[in-house]
């Protein structure tokens, strides 16, 4: 025995042990145009055979100076650009920044107004989060639920269309409330949608939820623990997969949530199926909240306030604008931004579909913004991806990545 | 409107003025945030404190952005944002310098958030952050060599020859 390695060296060269431990990497490139990359960003992965060893993000030169235009333009003038974030669920976007404006201004809105901004908010959640479930299914070989999921999304982008006459940049918002009321054929299809969409779901996860194959590809895949997930910055139900419950409607309650009951679903592993499941359960939630929204409008008397009574502010409505020369007169003020907001600056988020989506507004009193930032969740915590994935395979960073719900125009800005 | 809660606050601002005295200043309730400014060699100090101690725990960066006040005396500026879950209580901290190659130091040791943010802060505005494991441009390529959010770029080129009037017969 004392001779073991000499033993050894009888039978095995030493330069071939030498040559067994010298790993050899492949280098990998995800993107920028492969179809699980949800858009315009490239992961370069150095493989150690199937494995993942490292990765090197770059998130594509997709600037498009949407804070610089911003401060450019007059507050009413940003929405626009604020759809092209996460054009998934525009309408949180716009309303979010409408309400930016609102705080700076001080404006109150009646509950009415912040109810139907609810039922829009909400519906703009559950359409968020449909594409994103149907997607991890995709990524993971089933096509079905996909398909059959975006009619239900489709339905929900008729309601938009209903209410404002667009489907997917949606107009339908304004500082104060809304452009119009909701038509009748509106209220139908919200309770159409109401009606049917729990029956979509319902059998869209007994697809996939204890399906043995999806299981056993997301289960423990692209984990991340809570406290890391704090420390990059996790909001959302990423954040909530992991098992903290943070969600803005509750904690800094806007909107009028607060006088809304729903649950939070947390989870435990904050891994891939994690991260389903608690996307799927906030459709639910969010069908309460819808629910619950509707219930409290039809107790109202008054069922043709949809804005805040501020004329210097608020567009005057259309018929008035046609017929009153005051009514014209401030219309093209507001329009053209010749009002001029008040010096402050403000901090405002929204629980957007990924997560905390903020506004931080420097108003130096003139008619554009002095400064706009906008937090995008996708941008903070994309930046995890490379630790999440390391040491999985290739397909588990496919599922992982979308599991996460990246939105390449929420990256940018 | 976010919370504020007043004992919180003031528990706040005696900590920082035990710690950290006349380096931090104009402290002020903007709106619904606790705002105050800090000298720029003492931010990751102050973060830090703040990350770590047991009553504060403002353990989330929600956002890192930077600014530019052209006709300042400092004008170069970092905002960050922190979320404490546990007293639900935002705060914004500000920190400003002077100079045509504004240089603050770097939060990613304690915030991993900060990575992504200060790269876009210093793409946008060249601010650099020292001790930044990789600071590179972002967004925009890296060959460019303007800073496009400085107020003293110009949204575009008005003298571009695509928007020639002329050509339109106008």
């Amino acid at each position: 025995m004392e001779n073991l390695e000499e033993d050894i060296s009888k039978y095995i060269d030493p330069a071939d042990i030498a040559h067994e431990e010298h790993k050899e990497f492949i280098t990998l490139n995800l993107g920028p145009t492969h179809p699980a990359t949800h858009g315009v960003f490239q992961n370069i992965l150095t493989m150690d055979g199937e494995f993942i060893d490292h990765t090197e993000q770059t998130i594509g030169y997709i600037h498009r100076a949407f804070e610089k235009i911003a401060e450019h333009r007059p507050f009413y003038q940003i929405t626009p650009l604020l759809d092209r974030m996460n054009y998934c669920s525009s309408p949180i976007n716009n309303m979010g920044w409408h309400m930016t404006v609102e705080k700076l201004l001080d404006i109150q809105l009646p509950k009415r107004v912040e109810y139907l901004r609810i039922i829009v908010m909400e519906l703009a959640r559950i359409s968020d989060h449909l594409i994103c479930n149907s997607v991890i299914g995709v990524d993971s070989g089933a096509l079905t639920g996909f398909v059959y999921l975006f009619e239900k999304r489709e339905e929900i982008y008729e309601i938009y269309e209903e209410i404002c006459g667009t489907r997917l940049t949606t107009n339908m918002g304004r500082v104060g409330g809304f452009e119009r009321n909701f038509s009748d054929l509106a209220w139908v299809k919200i309770k159409k949608f109401l009606k049917e969409f729990p029956v979509v779901l319902k059998e869209f996860e007994s697809l996939l939820l204890r399906n043995r194959i999806f299981m056993n590809r997301t289960i423990g895949v692209g984990p991340i623990e809570a406290n890391k997930a704090l420390n990059y910055g996790f909001a959302g139900p990423n954040l909530r997969a992991a098992g903290v419950d943070y969600d803005v409607r509750v904690m800094n309650p806007y909107s009028s949530y607060e006088d809304f009951d729903f649950d939070i679903p947390v989870g435990t592993q904050g891994d891939t199926y994690d991260r389903f499941t608690v996307r799927g359960e906030e459709m639910w939630q969010s069908l309460r909240i819808i629910q619950q929204a509707i219930e409290k409008i039809e107790k109202m008397d008054d069922k043709t306030i949809f804005q805040a009574d501020y004329p210097s502010v608020v567009l005057p409505k259309k018929e008035k604008v046609y017929n009153n020369m005051e009514a014209l007169i401030y219309h093209f003020k507001i329009v053209m931004g010749e009002i001029d907001a008040p010096k402050g600056e403000i901090y405002h988020c929204v629980e957007g579909g990924n997560g905390e989506l903020g506004y931080y507004l420097v108003s130096d009193g003139g008619r554009t913004p002095y400064r706009l930032h906008f937090r995008r969740p996708c941008f903070i915590y994309y930046q995890a991806f490379p630790e999440m994935i390391k040491g999985s395979m290739l397909s588990d960073a496919i599922l992982t990545m979308s599991s996460m719900n990246v939105i390449a125009g929420e990256l940018d800005a | 409107m976010f919370v504020v809660n007043n004992n919180i606050v003031e528990i706040l601002k005696n900590k920082l003025q035990e710690h950290f005295g006349s380096d931090v200043s104009s402290f002020e309730i903007i709106k619904d945030i606790p705002t105050f400014t800090i000298t720029k060699n003492r931010i990751v100090e102050l973060l830090r404190f703040l990350h770590k101690d047991k009553e504060l725990q403002f353990q989330f960066l929600t956002t890192l952005c930077g600014m530019h006040f052209p006709d300042s005396d400092q004008q170069f500026g970092v905002v960050y944002h922190l979320h404490s879950f546990k007293n639900n209580l935002r705060i914004r901290i500000k920190s400003f310098t002077s100079g045509n190659n504004p240089e603050f130091p770097s939060a990613t040791g304690i915030f991993k958030a900060a990575n992504w943010m200060e790269r876009e802060a210093y793409d946008f505005f060249g601010i650099k952050f020292s001790c930044h494991p990789n600071l590179k441009r972002i967004l925009n390529m890296e060959d460019i060599d303007f800073f496009p959010m400085r107020k003293d770029y110009p949204l575009e080129d008005q003298t571009r020859e695509d928007k020639n009037d002329k050509m339109f017969g106008r």
